[in-house]
């Protein structure tokens, strides 16, 4: 399968804190990827110079072959990339339509192709009969779904979920799981996820971040009989006491 | 745009027309003026109400629009049309370059920055007073005044004037609101950092509103220049900015016609409170207070909780 994404030495030092360390990460198409580690392992300060929220302190990002590196956000979400955010940030005054219309609307000009987009992301979410509420009375849960269909409307090669369960009812996350599983055939997942359950029984395959740098990488089987990564998680329990 | 959208504004458009037979001489005149600093403040209203860029600085698009006119026509006597639009081009051209480099910040960076260069460009026009005849200005001259065999200075031309700019800048920003551009530019007023990572520019966008912003306010004083004829340096003064953030917030910022409506209140109130005391500056200040307290989304605003589809 052809790589997505790669990072060769990626690192990001904030005033002298490392916050990540020559981390060299490869992604192949097609791939729902997790990202896991305990809380301050650096996973946020990753993905947000893959978006290019975050300038790289070193190191080299490439989207599909191209070096992305220096690129601004907006670039390279034209090229294919999608975030949705770990603290939720919909337009809270503008209606779930229209959010996910703003998000459809950068590449289509047809008003009826958006539309039609709009109902098919919010569909898809399962907040089909929410289009006209006003994005900031939806409960959080429902909040964190319209993120989810503004990625989706945007039919991105590369989608990041930034701890997308995080609020969710288990019903919610239930059917999460099999929106995330239907979407692995149309585009990369890159996830970032708590939930330990969501992660086990979704990813292809698992990295993990602790102290900045890559611990270990590979199947959730593997992963979760690796001892270097039991340790890592003690004092929060091993990963899959988590849930 | 719903139909009822469609019959409101046109409506508006159609009263503001007829009044023009209907209205005493005073009053007459009083909307004719309104409605021109009513373009001003709908200009202002693109920047602040939908955009989300609070500027302290539109005094210097106004002006630039009424000294680019005005001097023009005094120094090299040109007619009215090329006078307007050398206006509207000064203040198009200075809305760029003031963007572009008080754009490189946001929020009460912002304000300070757009703040400190409308105080530059009113000092500008003192010091250069030979040009710009400095504190007092000057009278445009009649023969600018004129298109064709029409006087602009006779009340009825000047009104229908001031209508037809008001009534084109206020479709011109319903249309812009409505289109895509205007919806990422409220995406941007809500959310800028969501709205860059939906892939949208978000600095050219804000650049643009901000030129279409100092466009509309320099067209507004343009126009003024050649309607009441007198050109003055207290209309670049930062009490011109504050009007402009004032008329946009009492009448509702982020609606299209919030902006006449909050102009047209404000130069009531102060016109009535001046006739009852010489104080009247606190009268308008008490008003402006309570409506703030129970108006927080301005008149129209609180029209909007009840016809939520009002733009």
């Amino acid at each position: 399968m052809s790589v997505i994404l790669e990072t060769t030495g990626l690192g990001k030092s904030f005033d002298g804190l490392r916050a990540n360390n020559d981390i060299s990460f490869s992604l192949p198409a097609h791939q729902i990827r997790a990202l896991i580690g305990p809380n301050g392992a650096g996973k946020t300060t990753f993905v947000s110079m893959l978006i290019g929220r975050l300038t790289p302190t070193e190191g080299v990002i490439r989207f599909d072959g191209r070096d992305v590196t220096k690129l601004p956000a907006h670039e390279r979400v034209k090229l294919g990339m999608a975030y949705t955010f770990q603290i939720t940030s919909v337009f809270g005054r503008l209606s779930a339509h229209e959010n996910v219309a703003l998000a459809a609307r950068r590449r289509l000009s047809d008003p009826a192709a958006v539309a039609q987009e709009v109902a098919q992301a919010l569909g898809r979410v399962g907040l089909g009969d929410r289009a006209d509420a006003i994005a900031g009375d939806l409960s959080y849960g429902h909040q964190r779904l319209l993120e989810i269909a503004m990625g989706l409307a945007q039919k991105p090669r590369l989608l990041i979920l930034d701890e997308p369960t995080q609020g969710l009812a288990e019903s919610e996350v239930e059917s999460f799981k099999a929106l995330i599983r239907a979407l692995a055939a149309e585009t990369t997942i890159l996830l970032i996820e708590h939930n330990m359950a969501v992660v086990m029984e979704l990813a292809d395959h698992i990295t993990v971040l602790n102290f900045g740098e890559i611990l270990a990488e590979g199947s959730p089987q593997e992963i979760h009989a690796n001892p270097a990564v039991q340790a890592a998680y003690l004092g929060t329990g091993a990963p899959d006491a988590e849930d | 745009m719903s139909r009822r959208d469609w019959s409101l504004h046109l409506g508006l458009v159609a009263l503001l027309f007829a009044l023009n037979w209907i209205l005493p001489a005073y009053h007459h005149g009083v909307v004719a003026r309104v409605m021109v600093l009513a373009v001003f403040a709908m200009g202002y209203n693109v920047a602040f109400g939908y955009t989300g860029l609070l500027s302290l600085g539109h005094a210097m698009y106004f002006a630039a629009g009424m000294y680019g006119t005005g001097l023009v026509a005094l120094h090299l006597e040109a007619g009215a049309i090329p006078a307007w639009f050398a206006g509207l081009g000064a203040g198009l051209l200075l809305a760029l370059v003031t963007g572009l480099l008080a754009l490189r910040t946001a929020g009460v960076s912002f304000m300070i920055v757009t703040l400190m260069f409308a105080q530059a460009f009113y000092l500008g026009i003192l010091y250069f007073g030979d040009i710009t005849h400095g504190d007092d200005g000057f009278v445009v001259p009649n023969a600018a005044r004129r298109v064709a065999e029409v006087a602009l200075s006779d009340a009825g031309p000047r009104y229908l004037i001031g209508w037809a700019l008001f009534s084109v800048t206020m479709i011109g920003t319903l249309w812009l609101v409505r289109a895509p551009f205007g919806r990422v530019l409220v995406a941007i007023r809500e959310n800028e950092d969501r709205a860059r990572l939906l892939g949208y520019d978000t600095g050219r966008r804000k650049l643009g509103a901000l030129v279409i912003s100092g466009g509309i306010s320099a067209g507004a004083g343009a126009a003024y220049a050649l309607l009441f004829g007198y050109v003055g340096a207290s209309f670049a003064g930062v009490q011109y900015s504050i009007f402009a953030l004032l008329w946009v917030l009492l009448g509702g910022a982020g609606t299209v016609i919030g902006p006449l409506v909050g102009t047209l209140f404000m130069y009531y109130l102060v016109d009535l409170s001046t006739e009852v005391t010489d104080a009247y500056m606190l009268i308008a200040g008490i008003v402006l207070i309570l409506l703030t307290l129970f108006m927080p989304r301005g008149i129209t605003g609180a029209l909007r909780q009840v016809w939520r589809d009002l733009p």
